[in-house]
């Protein structure tokens, strides 16, 4: 068994005999004796460090990641890169260990990196505050509909289908909560149709791109919300925001999103961080911590969490949010590959996915079989009908080595033949040229199948 | 225009035009024009102002920050109710192997079993830890775990065609219980404390109505101390039908010695950034998984990992479950903060019942050792032990007399600690105790650190009496000195001009 304890036998005798009691157990008398559990836990005895790790790779052999296959899965979470700085650096104990920065002044290192983050997801978004992370993309929708629920006090949220079915599903599990229903907005020709708006909705909700990753026309929607008298809330994907006219300038109320993308691993879905940013005028709104520049008494730059009276240790059950732990090693990560990219490289590399998911569109397009779902505008994600069972292709494909996508069937019963494919910047031409072999011989075998049973 | 020194500049302020470090992967594909890809009515006219910083200067940047950050792989700190122990250096590790590190949410079932036994076996020993048989791992910190447990509660009294609009929460509670609360949409109605610490019996059995929807309870509680009218207070709350909630904030205290589920608990949350090692990472990544009894488990949240046995001599198969029709449905996307369960339960493999009933052990027998330290002469006069009992993991002091003999407050201690290289304790909190110090040790520190701790305190209250501008003015080594926090909530810089 391992253990991180250093208190030796004699130690522990000593410790007690300055406490005053005889043994261990004295410790736990007031632990009412039927209530002690009286034996050990039924687990397995601990192990030597060399035994864990070995288990723990034994476990990551039986998982098929993306080292292992050419994958086009997306649907949120994407299989970009890392760099090797973002790795080094968050792995610092001084980033690594902390609690949350209570003691701004032996907390600099982490407080200035929170404002730094919120500068830049204030310039992704366009909007001029940014909270210092929520947990992650969905999470971050639901927080959103709680803060339009504080602003105005209506009663119903409109939804739009293109927003991930994750997110809608947790807005769902929380509005429940506190008390609001929610209703969708379908989608025509992969873009938000929204119903007419009266006085009882709280607010809309869009995602940018939507799940199907066409580009939305915000602004219109958004406009039609302001007429309402109702907020806009809207869940986007960083990296297009490169290229994509920011929601602070499409009339945006609330932009979050899931921010894994940016500088984190896949980890099979956490931890990553969600960003939070809202216009001026919900700055006392916004949940979670937030770095605020001031100075010391020696008149010295400095960084404190402010605005803190929103919070839960302070506000108690008046706070604008529950959120105590966040995510701030994953912003950090963030904000490192964010000064990585730079300015002009966010946009070199949002580019280089508009180009080869356009290449992906045309090439999947061609196949044999296959169609484009629609043909907006998208940037790095786009869904094609097969004229075949999806969850088949889907197997052949992964039989070369190749995971096309995720079968949009499991979210839309009436895209049961469709499939999302995403393409970061790790996937190549070749890559690509790959699936589309790949995707060609298996709706070609699986047409062939279903002509037989014909 | 505020001038700062060089040491002092934020990544946007080391910016030159021209400067990078990102080269993008060559365009192997046919270039088409940007305008006929996005019209530009959908493109934004100015790029982001990120940075432009080569990478050296990148790594340097963050490493200067990073030296201005106190952290626990340098140095104690004791702060209550945070659980601050040493994070396991194999769990980095082993969280970064590809087959974890690389693994897509959406990955077909089939095709992450390693990741899904991995959840299911974590799941097991939460169980067998809390005592209570069905987890959930989805929720992402403590406070995810609460609105978790108080939705579920709502789901419980709905389904059973009950309507109920209180909750209960001590008036020492952690300040994200009642915040849950509100946000599940219930009324707070607060339960007071008594003289020995314990939640006051006559004013729980006052407030337990029927309309009381659960008892949300820290146990031991947020003072330190186990709360010994556990079993009255189960059949209090019990009595009126309301659920009985665990905040396992304090589960560091306990771990092998007894269970909430044993104590009649209906729902707990774990923090696995506490006491099971996650590191804290400066505000996060935690997780707040939840165990919960069994007519408690048809409301849990969707997906749940599930196993089903083998056929025909395979191995068991894991998978994921959404056909669960009463589930309270989700709380984030995908499966849970995954990179933090590899973590925790390469701890509890490490460790096993005899190392988890270890860590309690200890963590106690520091505390209770910290405890009688400062409580010799020199100490016990200004900074009395709010309550004259064996702690479990955590304890408070109250300053009130040091402010009123020596003329200083608990936060001027606080920051004096700093210039002696420890993180303080946390101050101000439980709210019921006045000039509050919560000091929680944890099972990774020598005895060395706890006498050096006990010595530091004395040295300040010494120092204090003869000089007591000495602390109220305090830190001076530190990389700035007391911060102007009304400046920063009256005019809020949330982020860089430019």
């Amino acid at each position: 068994m391992t253990s991180y304890v250093s208190a030796t036998e004699a130690e522990r005798r000593e410790m007690l005999a300055a406490i005053g009691v005889g043994s261990i157990d004295d410790l736990f008398a007031d632990i009412p004796a039927q209530l002690r559990l009286g034996r050990a836990l039924a687990l397995d005895a601990g192990l030597s460090e060399q035994e864990v790790y070995d288990e723990l790779r034994a476990l990551a052999a039986r998982n098929v990641s993306a080292e292992d296959e050419v994958t086009f899965l997306g649907a949120g979470m994407y299989d970009s890169y890392v760099p090797a700085l973002v790795d080094s650096i968050i792995s610092r104990s001084e980033f690594l260990t902390p609690y949350t920065p209570y003691q701004p002044e032996i907390s600099q290192g982490g407080l200035q990196a929170m404002f730094e983050y919120q500068t830049a997801i204030s310039e992704l978004t366009g909007l001029p505050v940014s909270n210092a992370s929520v947990y992650e993309g969905p999470s971050a929708v639901a927080a959103a509909g709680y803060v339009a629920k504080l602003e105005n006090g209506r009663r119903r949220f409109i939804v739009s289908r293109g927003v991930h079915p994750h997110a809608r599903e947790t807005l769902a599990t929380l509005a429940k909560g506190y008390g609001m229903e929610t209703e969708e907005a379908p989608l025509r020709d992969g873009r938000t149709e929204l119903p007419p708006l009266d006085d009882s909705v709280s607010a809309i909700i869009l995602q940018q791109p939507n799940f199907l990753g066409v580009v939305e026309e915000v602004a219109p929607l958004a406009a039609a919300a302001r007429e309402a008298g109702a907020l806009t809330i809207c869940s986007c994907d960083p990296i297009p925001l490169a290229l994509l006219k920011p929601p602070g300038e499409c009339g945006v109320d609330v932009a979050v999103g899931e921010g894994q993308t940016l500088g984190n691993r896949l980890d099979f879905g956490g931890p990553s961080f969600g960003f939070f940013a809202v216009t001026q005028s919900l700055l006392r709104r916004i949940p979670g911590r937030i770095a605020g520049e001031t100075t010391d008494v020696e008149g010295r730059r400095g960084f404190v969490l402010t605005l803190q009276t929103r919070e839960q240790h302070i506000r108690r059950e008046r706070a604008t949010s529950n959120i105590c732990t966040s995510q701030a090693l994953n912003a950090l990560a963030g904000v490192i590959y964010l000064s990585w990219l730079g300015r002009r490289g966010l946009v070199e590399l949002a580019e280089l996915m508009l180009q080869r998911t356009a290449y992906a569109r045309e090439r999947l397009a061609a196949v044999e079989g296959v169609e484009l779902l629609v043909d907006q505008p998208v940037v790095r994600e786009f869904a094609v009908r097969l004229g075949a069972p999806v969850e088949s292709v889907i197997a052949r494909c992964r039989e070369e080595g190749i995971n096309p996508g995720y079968p949009l069937g499991r979210d839309y019963p009436e895209l049961d033949d469709c499939l999302l494919v995403a393409i970061t910047e790790r996937r190549t031409r070749a890559d690509i040229d790959r699936l589309a072999d790949a995707l060609a011989a298996a709706v070609a075998t699986e047409r062939e199948r279903l002509a037989v049973r014909a | 225009m505020m001038r700062a020194s060089d040491d002092r500049l934020t990544i946007y302020e080391r910016s030159r035009p021209g400067r990078r470090a990102f080269v993008a992967p060559l365009l192997d594909v046919p270039e088409r024009a940007l305008d006929e890809l996005l019209p530009p009515e959908l493109r934004r006219s100015e790029a982001p102002r990120l940075p432009e910083v080569a990478e050296p200067e990148i790594v340097r940047h963050y490493n200067r920050l990073s030296r201005r950050n106190f952290d626990l792989d340098t140095g104690f700190y004791p702060l209550g109710s945070c659980t601050m122990k040493y994070n396991p250096k194999l769990h980095e590790r082993v969280a970064g192997l590809p087959g974890h590190a690389r693994l897509h949410p959406l990955q077909d079932p089939s095709r992450a079993q390693g990741a899904l036994e991995l959840m299911w076996k974590l799941q097991q020993s939460l169980g067998e830890i809390a005592g209570l048989p069905h987890v959930s791992l989805q929720p992402s910190a403590g406070s995810h775990g609460e609105l978790a447990g108080v939705l579920l509660t709502r789901a419980y009294h709905e389904d059973h065609g009950d309507r109920r609009t209180k909750v209960l929460t001590p008036d020492n509670a952690h300040g994200t219980n009642p915040a849950t609360v509100t946000m599940a949409g219930y009324e707070v109605v607060k339960v007071g404390t008594d003289e020995r610490g314990n939640v006051d019996l006559d004013d729980l059995r006052a407030k337990a109505t029927e309309d009381v929807a659960c008892l949300m309870l820290t146990n031991p509680s947020t003072v330190g101390l186990f709360e010994q009218g556990i079993e009255e207070i189960e059949r209090i709350v019990h009595g009126v039908g309301a659920t009985l909630y665990y905040d396992g904030a304090n589960l560091n205290a306990i771990m092998g010695i007894c269970r909430p589920g044993d104590m009649g608990f209906d729902i707990v949350h774990f923090n696995l950034h506490k006491s099971f090692t996650q590191p804290h990472g400066g505000g996060g990544p935690g997780a707040g998984p939840i165990a919960v009894a069994e007519r408690i488990e048809p409301y849990l949240p969707r997906p749940q990992v599930i196993v089903r046995e083998g056929t025909n001599g395979s191995g068991p198969r894991y998978d994921l479950d959404y056909d669960r029709p009463k589930s309270i449905g989700r709380l984030r996307g995908f499966q849970g903060n995954y990179g933090v369960f590899v973590r925790s339960y390469a701890y509890i493999r490490s460790l096993g019942a005899a190392g988890l009933r270890e860590v309690s052990e200890v963590a106690v027998l520091n505390a209770n050792y910290l405890l009688a330290r400062l409580q010799r002469e020199g100490v016990a006069e200004y900074l009395p032990a709010a309550y004259d009992r064996i702690c479990k993991h955590e304890f408070v002091l109250s300053g009130t007399p040091m402010k009123r003999a020596l003329g200083i407050k608990t936060l001027d201690l606080a920051k004096r600690l700093l210039d002696f290289g420890v993180h303080p304790p946390t101050v101000y909190f439980p709210l019921i105790v006045d000039e509050a110090l919560l000091i929680e040790p944890t099972e990774t520190e020598t005895k060395e650190t706890l006498d050096r701790f006990a010595d530091i305190v004395a040295e300040i209250l010494r120092e204090a009496a003869e000089d007591p501008e000495l602390a109220r003015n305090a830190p001076y080594t530190t990389p700035v000195r007391r911060l102007d926090e009304a400046q920063a909530a009256r005019h809020p810089v949330v982020r860089q001009a430019m």
